[in-house]
């Protein structure tokens, strides 16, 4: 009898384990938005993606408009309109205030692939717009093999059609996708002023005025080095670290009160940050406005 | 001076009630996202029942498709519309599980006759057909969306509604926790799917 039950459990355990364990790994995860053409699959050679990439990059440029592709092996067990669905969600790729995007999305060894179309731009490229890029343009391509050439004469397509609408032209240099670096170094401002000043003030209670103020500077300047990886950033918060603590006395213990000071020199704060910005925004970010709300077609070849 | 000081710690007591405490405005919003959010959903069944009737009027013209699963799609498409569908379904539970009862059947219907339309060689080669299937596809894509984030909106409101403190302003002024979508038929979904080929394909091949 305890026999049969323990083995009931144990049968019973290891199903658990084993369901939960293909939960796990049961749907793919979506891979960060490194750049316009995302290749999982190392189908496309680095000349043609960068070709790929700058088609795209000089659309943006022109007409503001965002358009990604991703490949990936396989989308299973998933269909690929959900998988795309969510890649779309999570990247949100499209400017802020129009929400223009497009995301091709390839599952190589499912010979399946989607075009999912933002709302603002379902006017666009409707469903049997992209239906059609995918049969007459992409799939015969696919189907001789050629991933690149029916990526690049589906991406035409789809450009071709988005040009025909009167978008919002992008202004002079594109400001919509600094937005938010901006506001992550807005961050790493407030809390490099507010944090400052209470380290500083911990430290230089505990070691002096004089060792304190250095020891704020070195937390600093490695806490910027941790998040921006550059050296000459982290220099720089480290020596303002020792500026505000040590000779003007903000945050430091036998000091002035730290409490309305580093308000004041949240102006110099806005300088460092602004200075750092352009080392941390790299090439391409998602503008963050793309809607999607299952638009576009799915197709197999 | 006892006094001043009382006055001030009241009005800094009344301050950060109002500011956080009873969460009236999060209802607001939460609610009207909500609205928002079924109102989509309910757009996007439109769009299908706008879409069925050129379905039908295709697959008709396919001499002896199988009538059983035409008859079937035509008959829960009039079932859907017939019930009324206003923004305020959604504060009715009951009237809520019948409308997405219906609007399932339909769903199951309709796929029915996607797959048993693969039988027939001439259905397949007729392009208006094709094409109003991939914009039956795109419709169900978008229900599928609009149906996901109602959820998400109204899981949202729901736990502001059950939550304490805010569940006494909830209880004051009124709002109840809202239904969110369930599966109609969970016993049919807990079963294996059982295909068969074997009717359609012979009554398609057969003709």
């Amino acid at each position: 009898m305890l026999r049969r039950l323990l083995q009931a459990a144990l049968v019973t355990g290891w199903l658990l384990a084993a369901s939960t364990a293909s939960l796990a790994q049961e749907l793919l995860g979506v891979p960060p938005l490194s750049g316009r053409v995302i290749d999982t699959t190392n189908t496309l050679s680095a000349a043609q993606r960068e070709a790929l990439s700058g088609k795209l990059a000089a659309f943006e440029s022109s007409n503001g408009t965002q358009v990604v592709v991703l490949l990936v092996k396989s989308t299973q067990p998933e269909e690929i309109a959900a998988y795309a669905q969510r890649v779309a969600d999570a990247w949100k790729i499209g400017r802020r205030e129009v929400g223009d995007g497009l995301l091709v999305v390839v599952a190589r060894d499912d010979r399946r692939l989607r075009i999912e179309v933002a709302k603002s731009l379902e006017g666009a490229v409707p469903d049997l717009a992209a239906r059609r890029i995918i049969e007459q343009h992409i799939a015969p391509a696919f189907k001789a093999g050629d991933y690149a050439g029916g990526l690049n004469a589906g991406v035409d397509a789809l450009l071709q059609r988005v040009r025909g609408e009167s978008l919002p032209v992008p202004q002079a240099r594109g400001n919509a996708p600094d937005l938010g670096a901006v506001s992550g170094w807005q961050d790493l401002a407030i809390f490099f002023f507010v944090g400052v000043p209470v380290v500083g003030a911990v430290l230089t209670s505990l070691f002096g005025r004089k060792f304190g103020s250095v020891l704020t500077g070195g937390a600093a300047g490695g806490m910027g080095w941790w998040f921006t990886a550059s050296k000459v950033l982290a220099v720089g918060a480290g020596l303002l670290a020792v500026l505000l603590v040590g000779l003007l006395g903000i945050g430091a213990a036998r000091g002035r009160r730290g409490g309305g000071t580093p308000v004041v020199w949240g102006g110099g704060g806005g300088g460092w940050s602004g200075g750092g910005g352009g080392g941390g925004g790299g090439g391409f970010s998602s503008g963050g406005g793309g809607d999607f709300g299952g638009g576009g077609a799915s197709g197999d070849w | 001076m006892a006094f001043k000081r009382f006055i001030s710690w009241l009005g800094l007591a009344l301050a950060a009630a109002a500011l956080s405490g009873c969460g009236y405005n999060d209802f607001q919003r939460l609610d009207e996202q909500v609205k928002a959010g079924w109102a989509e959903v309910l757009n996007q069944y439109q769009r299908r029942a706008d879409l069925i009737p050129n379905v039908v009027a295709t697959v008709k013209g396919e001499a002896n498709f199988e009538q059983e699963t035409l008859t079937k799609v035509v008959e829960a498409r009039a079932k859907a519309t017939s019930i009324q569908a206003t923004p305020e379904l959604v504060n009715n539970p009951e009237a809520f599980n019948k409308f997405q009862a219906a609007q399932g059947e339909l769903s199951s219907a309709l796929s029915r006759l996607l797959v048993v339309s693969e039988q027939y060689p001439n259905l397949k080669a007729n392009a208006g057909f094709q094409d109003l299937r991939v914009q039956l596809e795109g419709t169900e894509n978008r229900i599928t969306v609009a149906r996901n984030r109602y959820i998400k909106a109204v899981s949202e409101y729901n736990v502001l509604a059950r939550s304490f403190p805010s569940n006494l302003t909830a209880m004051v002024f009124g709002y109840a926790a809202k239904p969110g979508f369930t599966v109609s038929n969970e016993a049919a979904i807990a079963a294996p799917p059982a295909v068969s080929f074997d009717k359609p394909a012979a009554s398609g091949a057969g003709k």
